[in-house]
C-alpha cells in the first residue's frame, strides 16, 4: 500500500505555546488510523492543518505525493466529520448531503443518486426531508458522514465524531463507522481521547502528547510494548515501580532491585546493564492473585500483600494490594461464580505473582521527561481514574 | 403550578398599558379617519368615507409612494451594510467587540435631533463637507447636497444603520462558525460559505432588522423635514401638517391609517409566507 497523507517535520504553535513540534509521520492508503492523546495534546490541531483550517508554521503536508500544505480547504480532497456534526439547520438532511455535490456543479441525475446511495449507506431514506433539529443525536452523525462521504473525499477526518453520544450508541456508531470504512475503502483520520474506541477500531494509532508523537503503532503493539511510561500510562492501566537493575540474570533476563519491594525479574529487551536506573511497568490483569502460595517456579515474581481496596466491577474485581511500600493494581476476571467460596476480602493477605516477560521495562529517563512534561501527564492520570 | 390570580396579576399590567397607550389611541384614529371635520379642527356628526376617498387623489399617492421608495432605499442599504457588520463583530476578539460596540452605539449619546442638524449644517452650501467635496474636485461649487432625496436617504440610513447592525450582530453572535469551516470544507468558497451558510442560518435576525430599520422609516419625519426641503415630503410630514397646521383631524387619521396598513400589509405577506413554508416541510418531512 503507498503513502496517502504525510507530514513532514510539521510545527505549528500558538503565541508560545507549541501545540506540534515537528511531527513526521505517514498514514497508508485506505487505513483507518487515530490520533489517541490527552486534551491539549495537539490532535486537533493536526486535523486541523489536514482539512486546511490553519496552517503549519513550517514543514509540509502531503497528499498521495503532492503538496498540499498552502492548499486552502475548499481546494482538498478531503472532508471532515466535525465534533458537533455541523449540519446546517436550514436545510434538509437530503440538502445537507447534497451541499458539496452542488457547489461542485455536479449534474441533477448524478446528485439524486449519489445522495440517495448515501441515504441509503446511512438508513435514513425516510428522513432525507427532515431537517437536523428533528432528527437524534446518532442520526445526526450518519449524516455528517454522509455529507463528507458523497464527495468522494480521498482522506475522512472525523473529529472526535461520538464524544457527543451515550455510551451504547457509541458503541453501536463505532461498529458502523468499521463497517462504512469496510465499505468505501477511504483513508480514515480519527481523532480521539477515548483509548477504547482508537484500540477496537484503528488499523494503526500515533500517541501525541504536548505536540510530540510519543509512538505509532498497531493496537496489540501499543498495549503490549509501549515504548514510554506515557504510553504505558495511557493506554490501559499499568503499575509502575522505579527501581535499577541489580543483576543481569540468564540471557534477557535482568533481576531488578526496587525500593522497598521485593526483587523482581523482568524481561530486558533494553540491554540495560547492571546499576542503570530502570522504570518498570506491569499491566494490572497480568498479576494473578490467591490466598494460596503460588508453586515456586524460574522467571516467576511471586510476593505477599495485604489487601487494601476492592472495588467489584461486574466482569472484573478491582483490588488493591500492598507489597512493601508499593501498592499494587491488581485485575482479576471473574470466569465462575461459586457462593460457597469465600472470596478475597479487606485486609486478607494474599499472594501475587506473574512472568517475567509480562513486565517491561522502560528507560529511567523517560520518568525524568514524563515529570518535565507534568500536567498533561497527571491529567491524563486523572481522566483515567 | 401558577394560580390563575398569579397568571391575571402579572398580565394585568402590560394589559392595561396596551389598552391605554396602543389600543384606545388606534381606535379614536380608525373612528376619527370615518368622520368628516369641520373648519375649526374640530370633528361633525355623522360618518363619510371622504377621507379615504381623498388619500388615493394623485398627490397622496406620490406622497405614499415617495415614503415607501425611501424606506426600501434605506431598509435595503442598511441591511447590506449591517450584514458584514455583524459578521465581523461576532468573529473579532471579546476585545475589539467591545470597542466597536461602543461606537456604534456612541451617536445615541447625542440627541437625535441635535444629529439631523448636525448633518444639516455639514450638508449645507457653506458647511464643512460641502467645501471639502468642492475643494477636492468631487463637486461643483453649485451643486445641491442639502434639500434633495440623497439628504433625506444619507441621513436615514445614518441615523437608522444601528438598528440593523445591533440584530444582525446577536444572530451572528449566536451564529455557529463550525458551519462555516464546513461548508469550507465541503468545497465552498468564502463567498458561496456567506451566502449559502450564513445568511440562512441568520434570517430571523435580518428579518427582525428589517422591520427594526422598515418600520420607523416609515414613520419618519423630522428627516424628510429638516434635511428634505419641500420636494421630499413623506407621509409623516403630510400627517404632521394636517395636524399641528390644518388641523384637519379626520385627514390626519386616514394618512396614519394608510401609514399603518402600509406597513402592516408587507409584514403580514411575510409571516403568511412563513407559517406556509414550514408547513410545507413538516407535510415533506412526516
Amino acid at each position: 500500500m503507498s503513502d496517502s497523507l504525510e507530514f513532514d517535520k510539521v510545527i505549528k504553535g500558538f503565541g508560545a505555546v507549541k501545540a506540534l513540534d515537528e511531527i513526521s509521520f505517514s498514514i497508508k492508503k485506505g487505513e483507518f488510523f487515530s490520533l489517541l492523546g490527552p486534551s491539549g495534546c495537539g490532535k486537533t490541531t493536526l486535523l486541523r492543518l489536514v482539512a486546511g483550517f490553519e496552517k503549519p508554521d513550517s514543514g509540509r503536508i502531503l497528499l498521495n505525493g503532492q503538496d498540499i500544505t498552502n492548499l486552502p480547504a475548499n481546494q482538498r480532497p478531503i472532508n471532515t466529520v466535525f465534533q458537533s456534526y455541523a449540519l446546517f439547520p436550514h436545510l434538509t438532511l437530503w440538502d445537507n448531503i447534497a451541499f458539496g455535490l452542488r457547489i461542485a456543479k455536479h449534474s441533477k441525475e448524478y446528485i439524486k443518486k449519489e445522495v440517495e446511495s448515501m441515504l441509503a449507506l446511512i438508513q435514513m431514506e425516510e428522513h432525507a426531508y427532515k431537517k437536523p433539529d428533528y432528527i437524534s443525536g446518532g442520526q445526526k452523525q450518519r449524516v455528517a458522514i454522509a455529507r463528507a462521504l458523497v464527495n468522494r473525499p480521498r482522506v475522512l477526518l472525523l473529529d472526535e465524531p461520538l464524544a457527543a453520544l451515550d455510551l451504547k450508541l457509541r458503541q453501536r456508531m463505532l461498529l458502523e463507522l468499521d463497517l462504512i470504512h469496510d465499505e468505501v475503502g477511504i483513508t480514515f483520520l480519527y481523532v480521539t481521547h477515548d483509548q477504547n474506541e482508537a484500540m477496537a477500531v484503528s488499523d494503526r494509532i500515533a500517541i501525541l502528547n504536548r505536540g510530540k508523537l510519543e509512538q505509532i503503532g498497531r493496537p496489540i503493539e501499543l498495549y503490549e510494548a509501549p515504548q514510554s511510561s506515557f504510553v504505558a500510562a495511557f493506554i490501559g492501566d499499568t503499575n509502575f515501580l522505579d527501581g535499577w537493575v541489580a543483576e543481569q540474570q540468564i540471557k534477557e533476563y535482568s533481576l531488578l532491585s526496587i525500593e522497598d519491594f521485593p526483587q523482581v525479574i523482568c524481561f530486558n529487551d533494553k540491554k540495560l546493564s547492571v546499576g542503570d536506573p530502570v522504570h518498570m511497568s506491569i499491566r494490572p490483569e497480568k498479576i494473578h492473585i490467591s490466598r494460596e502460595k503460588p508453586a515456586e517456579k524460574p522467571l516467576i515474581n511471586s510476593m505477599q500483600g495485604i489487601v487494601e481496596d476492592i472495588i467489584y466491577q461486574g466482569d472484573h474485581t478491582k483490588f488493591g494490594v500492598r507489597v512493601g511500600g508499593h501498592r499494587m493494581t491488581v485485575f482479576q476476571q471473574h470466569s465462575r461464580f461459586l457462593l460457597d467460596e469465600s472470596p478475597i476480602t479487606w485486609n486478607d493477605k494474599v499472594w501475587l505473582w506473574w512472568h517475567a516477560d509480562d513486565g517491561f521495562i522502560l528507560e529511567r529517563y523517560q520518568v525524568i521527561k514524563e515529570n518535565e512534561m507534568g500536567r498533561s501527564f497527571e491529567n491524563t492520570l486523572q481522566e483515567q481514574n | 403550578m401558577k394560580s390563575k390570580f398569579e397568571e391575571v396579576g402579572l398580565t394585568f399590567p402590560s394589559a392595561l398599558w396596551l389598552l391605554v397607550f396602543f389600543l384606545i389611541p388606534t381606535s379614536v384614529i380608525i373612528f376619527y379617519a370615518f368622520k368628516p371635520g369641520d373648519l375649526y379642527g374640530g370633528i361633525q356628526e355623522g360618518w363619510t368615507l371622504d377621507n379615504i376617498k381623498n388619500l388615493f387623489t394623485p398627490h397622496h399617492l406620490v406622497i405614499l409612494w415617495r415614503t415607501i421608495w425611501f424606506s426600501l432605499i434605506t431598509t435595503a442599504v442598511c441591511l447590506l451594510l449591517a450584514l458584514p457588520t455583524g459578521f465581523f463583530l461576532a468573529q473579532t476578539s471579546l476585545k475589539n467587540r467591545r470597542i466597536l460596540l461602543l461606537l456604534i452605539v456612541v451617536p445615541f449619546w447625542t440627541s437625535f435631533l441635535i444629529r439631523v442638524f448636525a448633518w444639516k449644517s455639514l450638508l449645507h452650501p457653506e458647511g464643512f463637507l460641502k467645501k471639502t467635496l468642492v475643494f477636492l474636485h468631487f463637486v461643483n461649487d453649485d451643486t445641491l447636497l442639502l434639500y434633495n432625496a440623497g439628504a433625506v436617504l444619507l441621513v436615514m440610513i445614518y441615523t437608522y444603520l444601528p438598528f440593523a447592525i445591533l440584530p444582525l450582530f446577536t444572530a451572528a453572535e449566536k451564529f455557529n462558525f463550525n458551519l462555516f469551516e464546513a461548508a469550507m470544507d465541503l468545497g465552498a468558497s468564502r463567498s458561496q460559505a456567506f451566502y449559502k451558510v450564513f445568511i440562512p442560518s441568520i434570517k430571523p435576525g435580518i428579518l427582525t432588522a428589517f422591520l427594526m430599520v422598515f418600520i420607523p422609516a416609515m414613520g419618519a419625519y423630522v428627516i424628510p423635514d429638516i434635511v428634505g426641503g419641500i420636494n421630499n415630503e413623506v407621509l409623516g410630514n403630510k400627517i404632521a401638517q394636517r395636524t399641528f397646521v390644518d388641523r384637519d383631524l379626520p385627514e390626519a387619521s386616514s394618512l396614519s391609517l394608510a401609514l399603518a396598513m402600509a406597513v402592516l400589509l408587507p409584514m403580514m405577506v411575510i409571516f403568511w409566507l412563513q407559517a406556509d413554508s414550514d408547513k410545507k416541510i413538516k407535510k415533506k418531512g412526516f
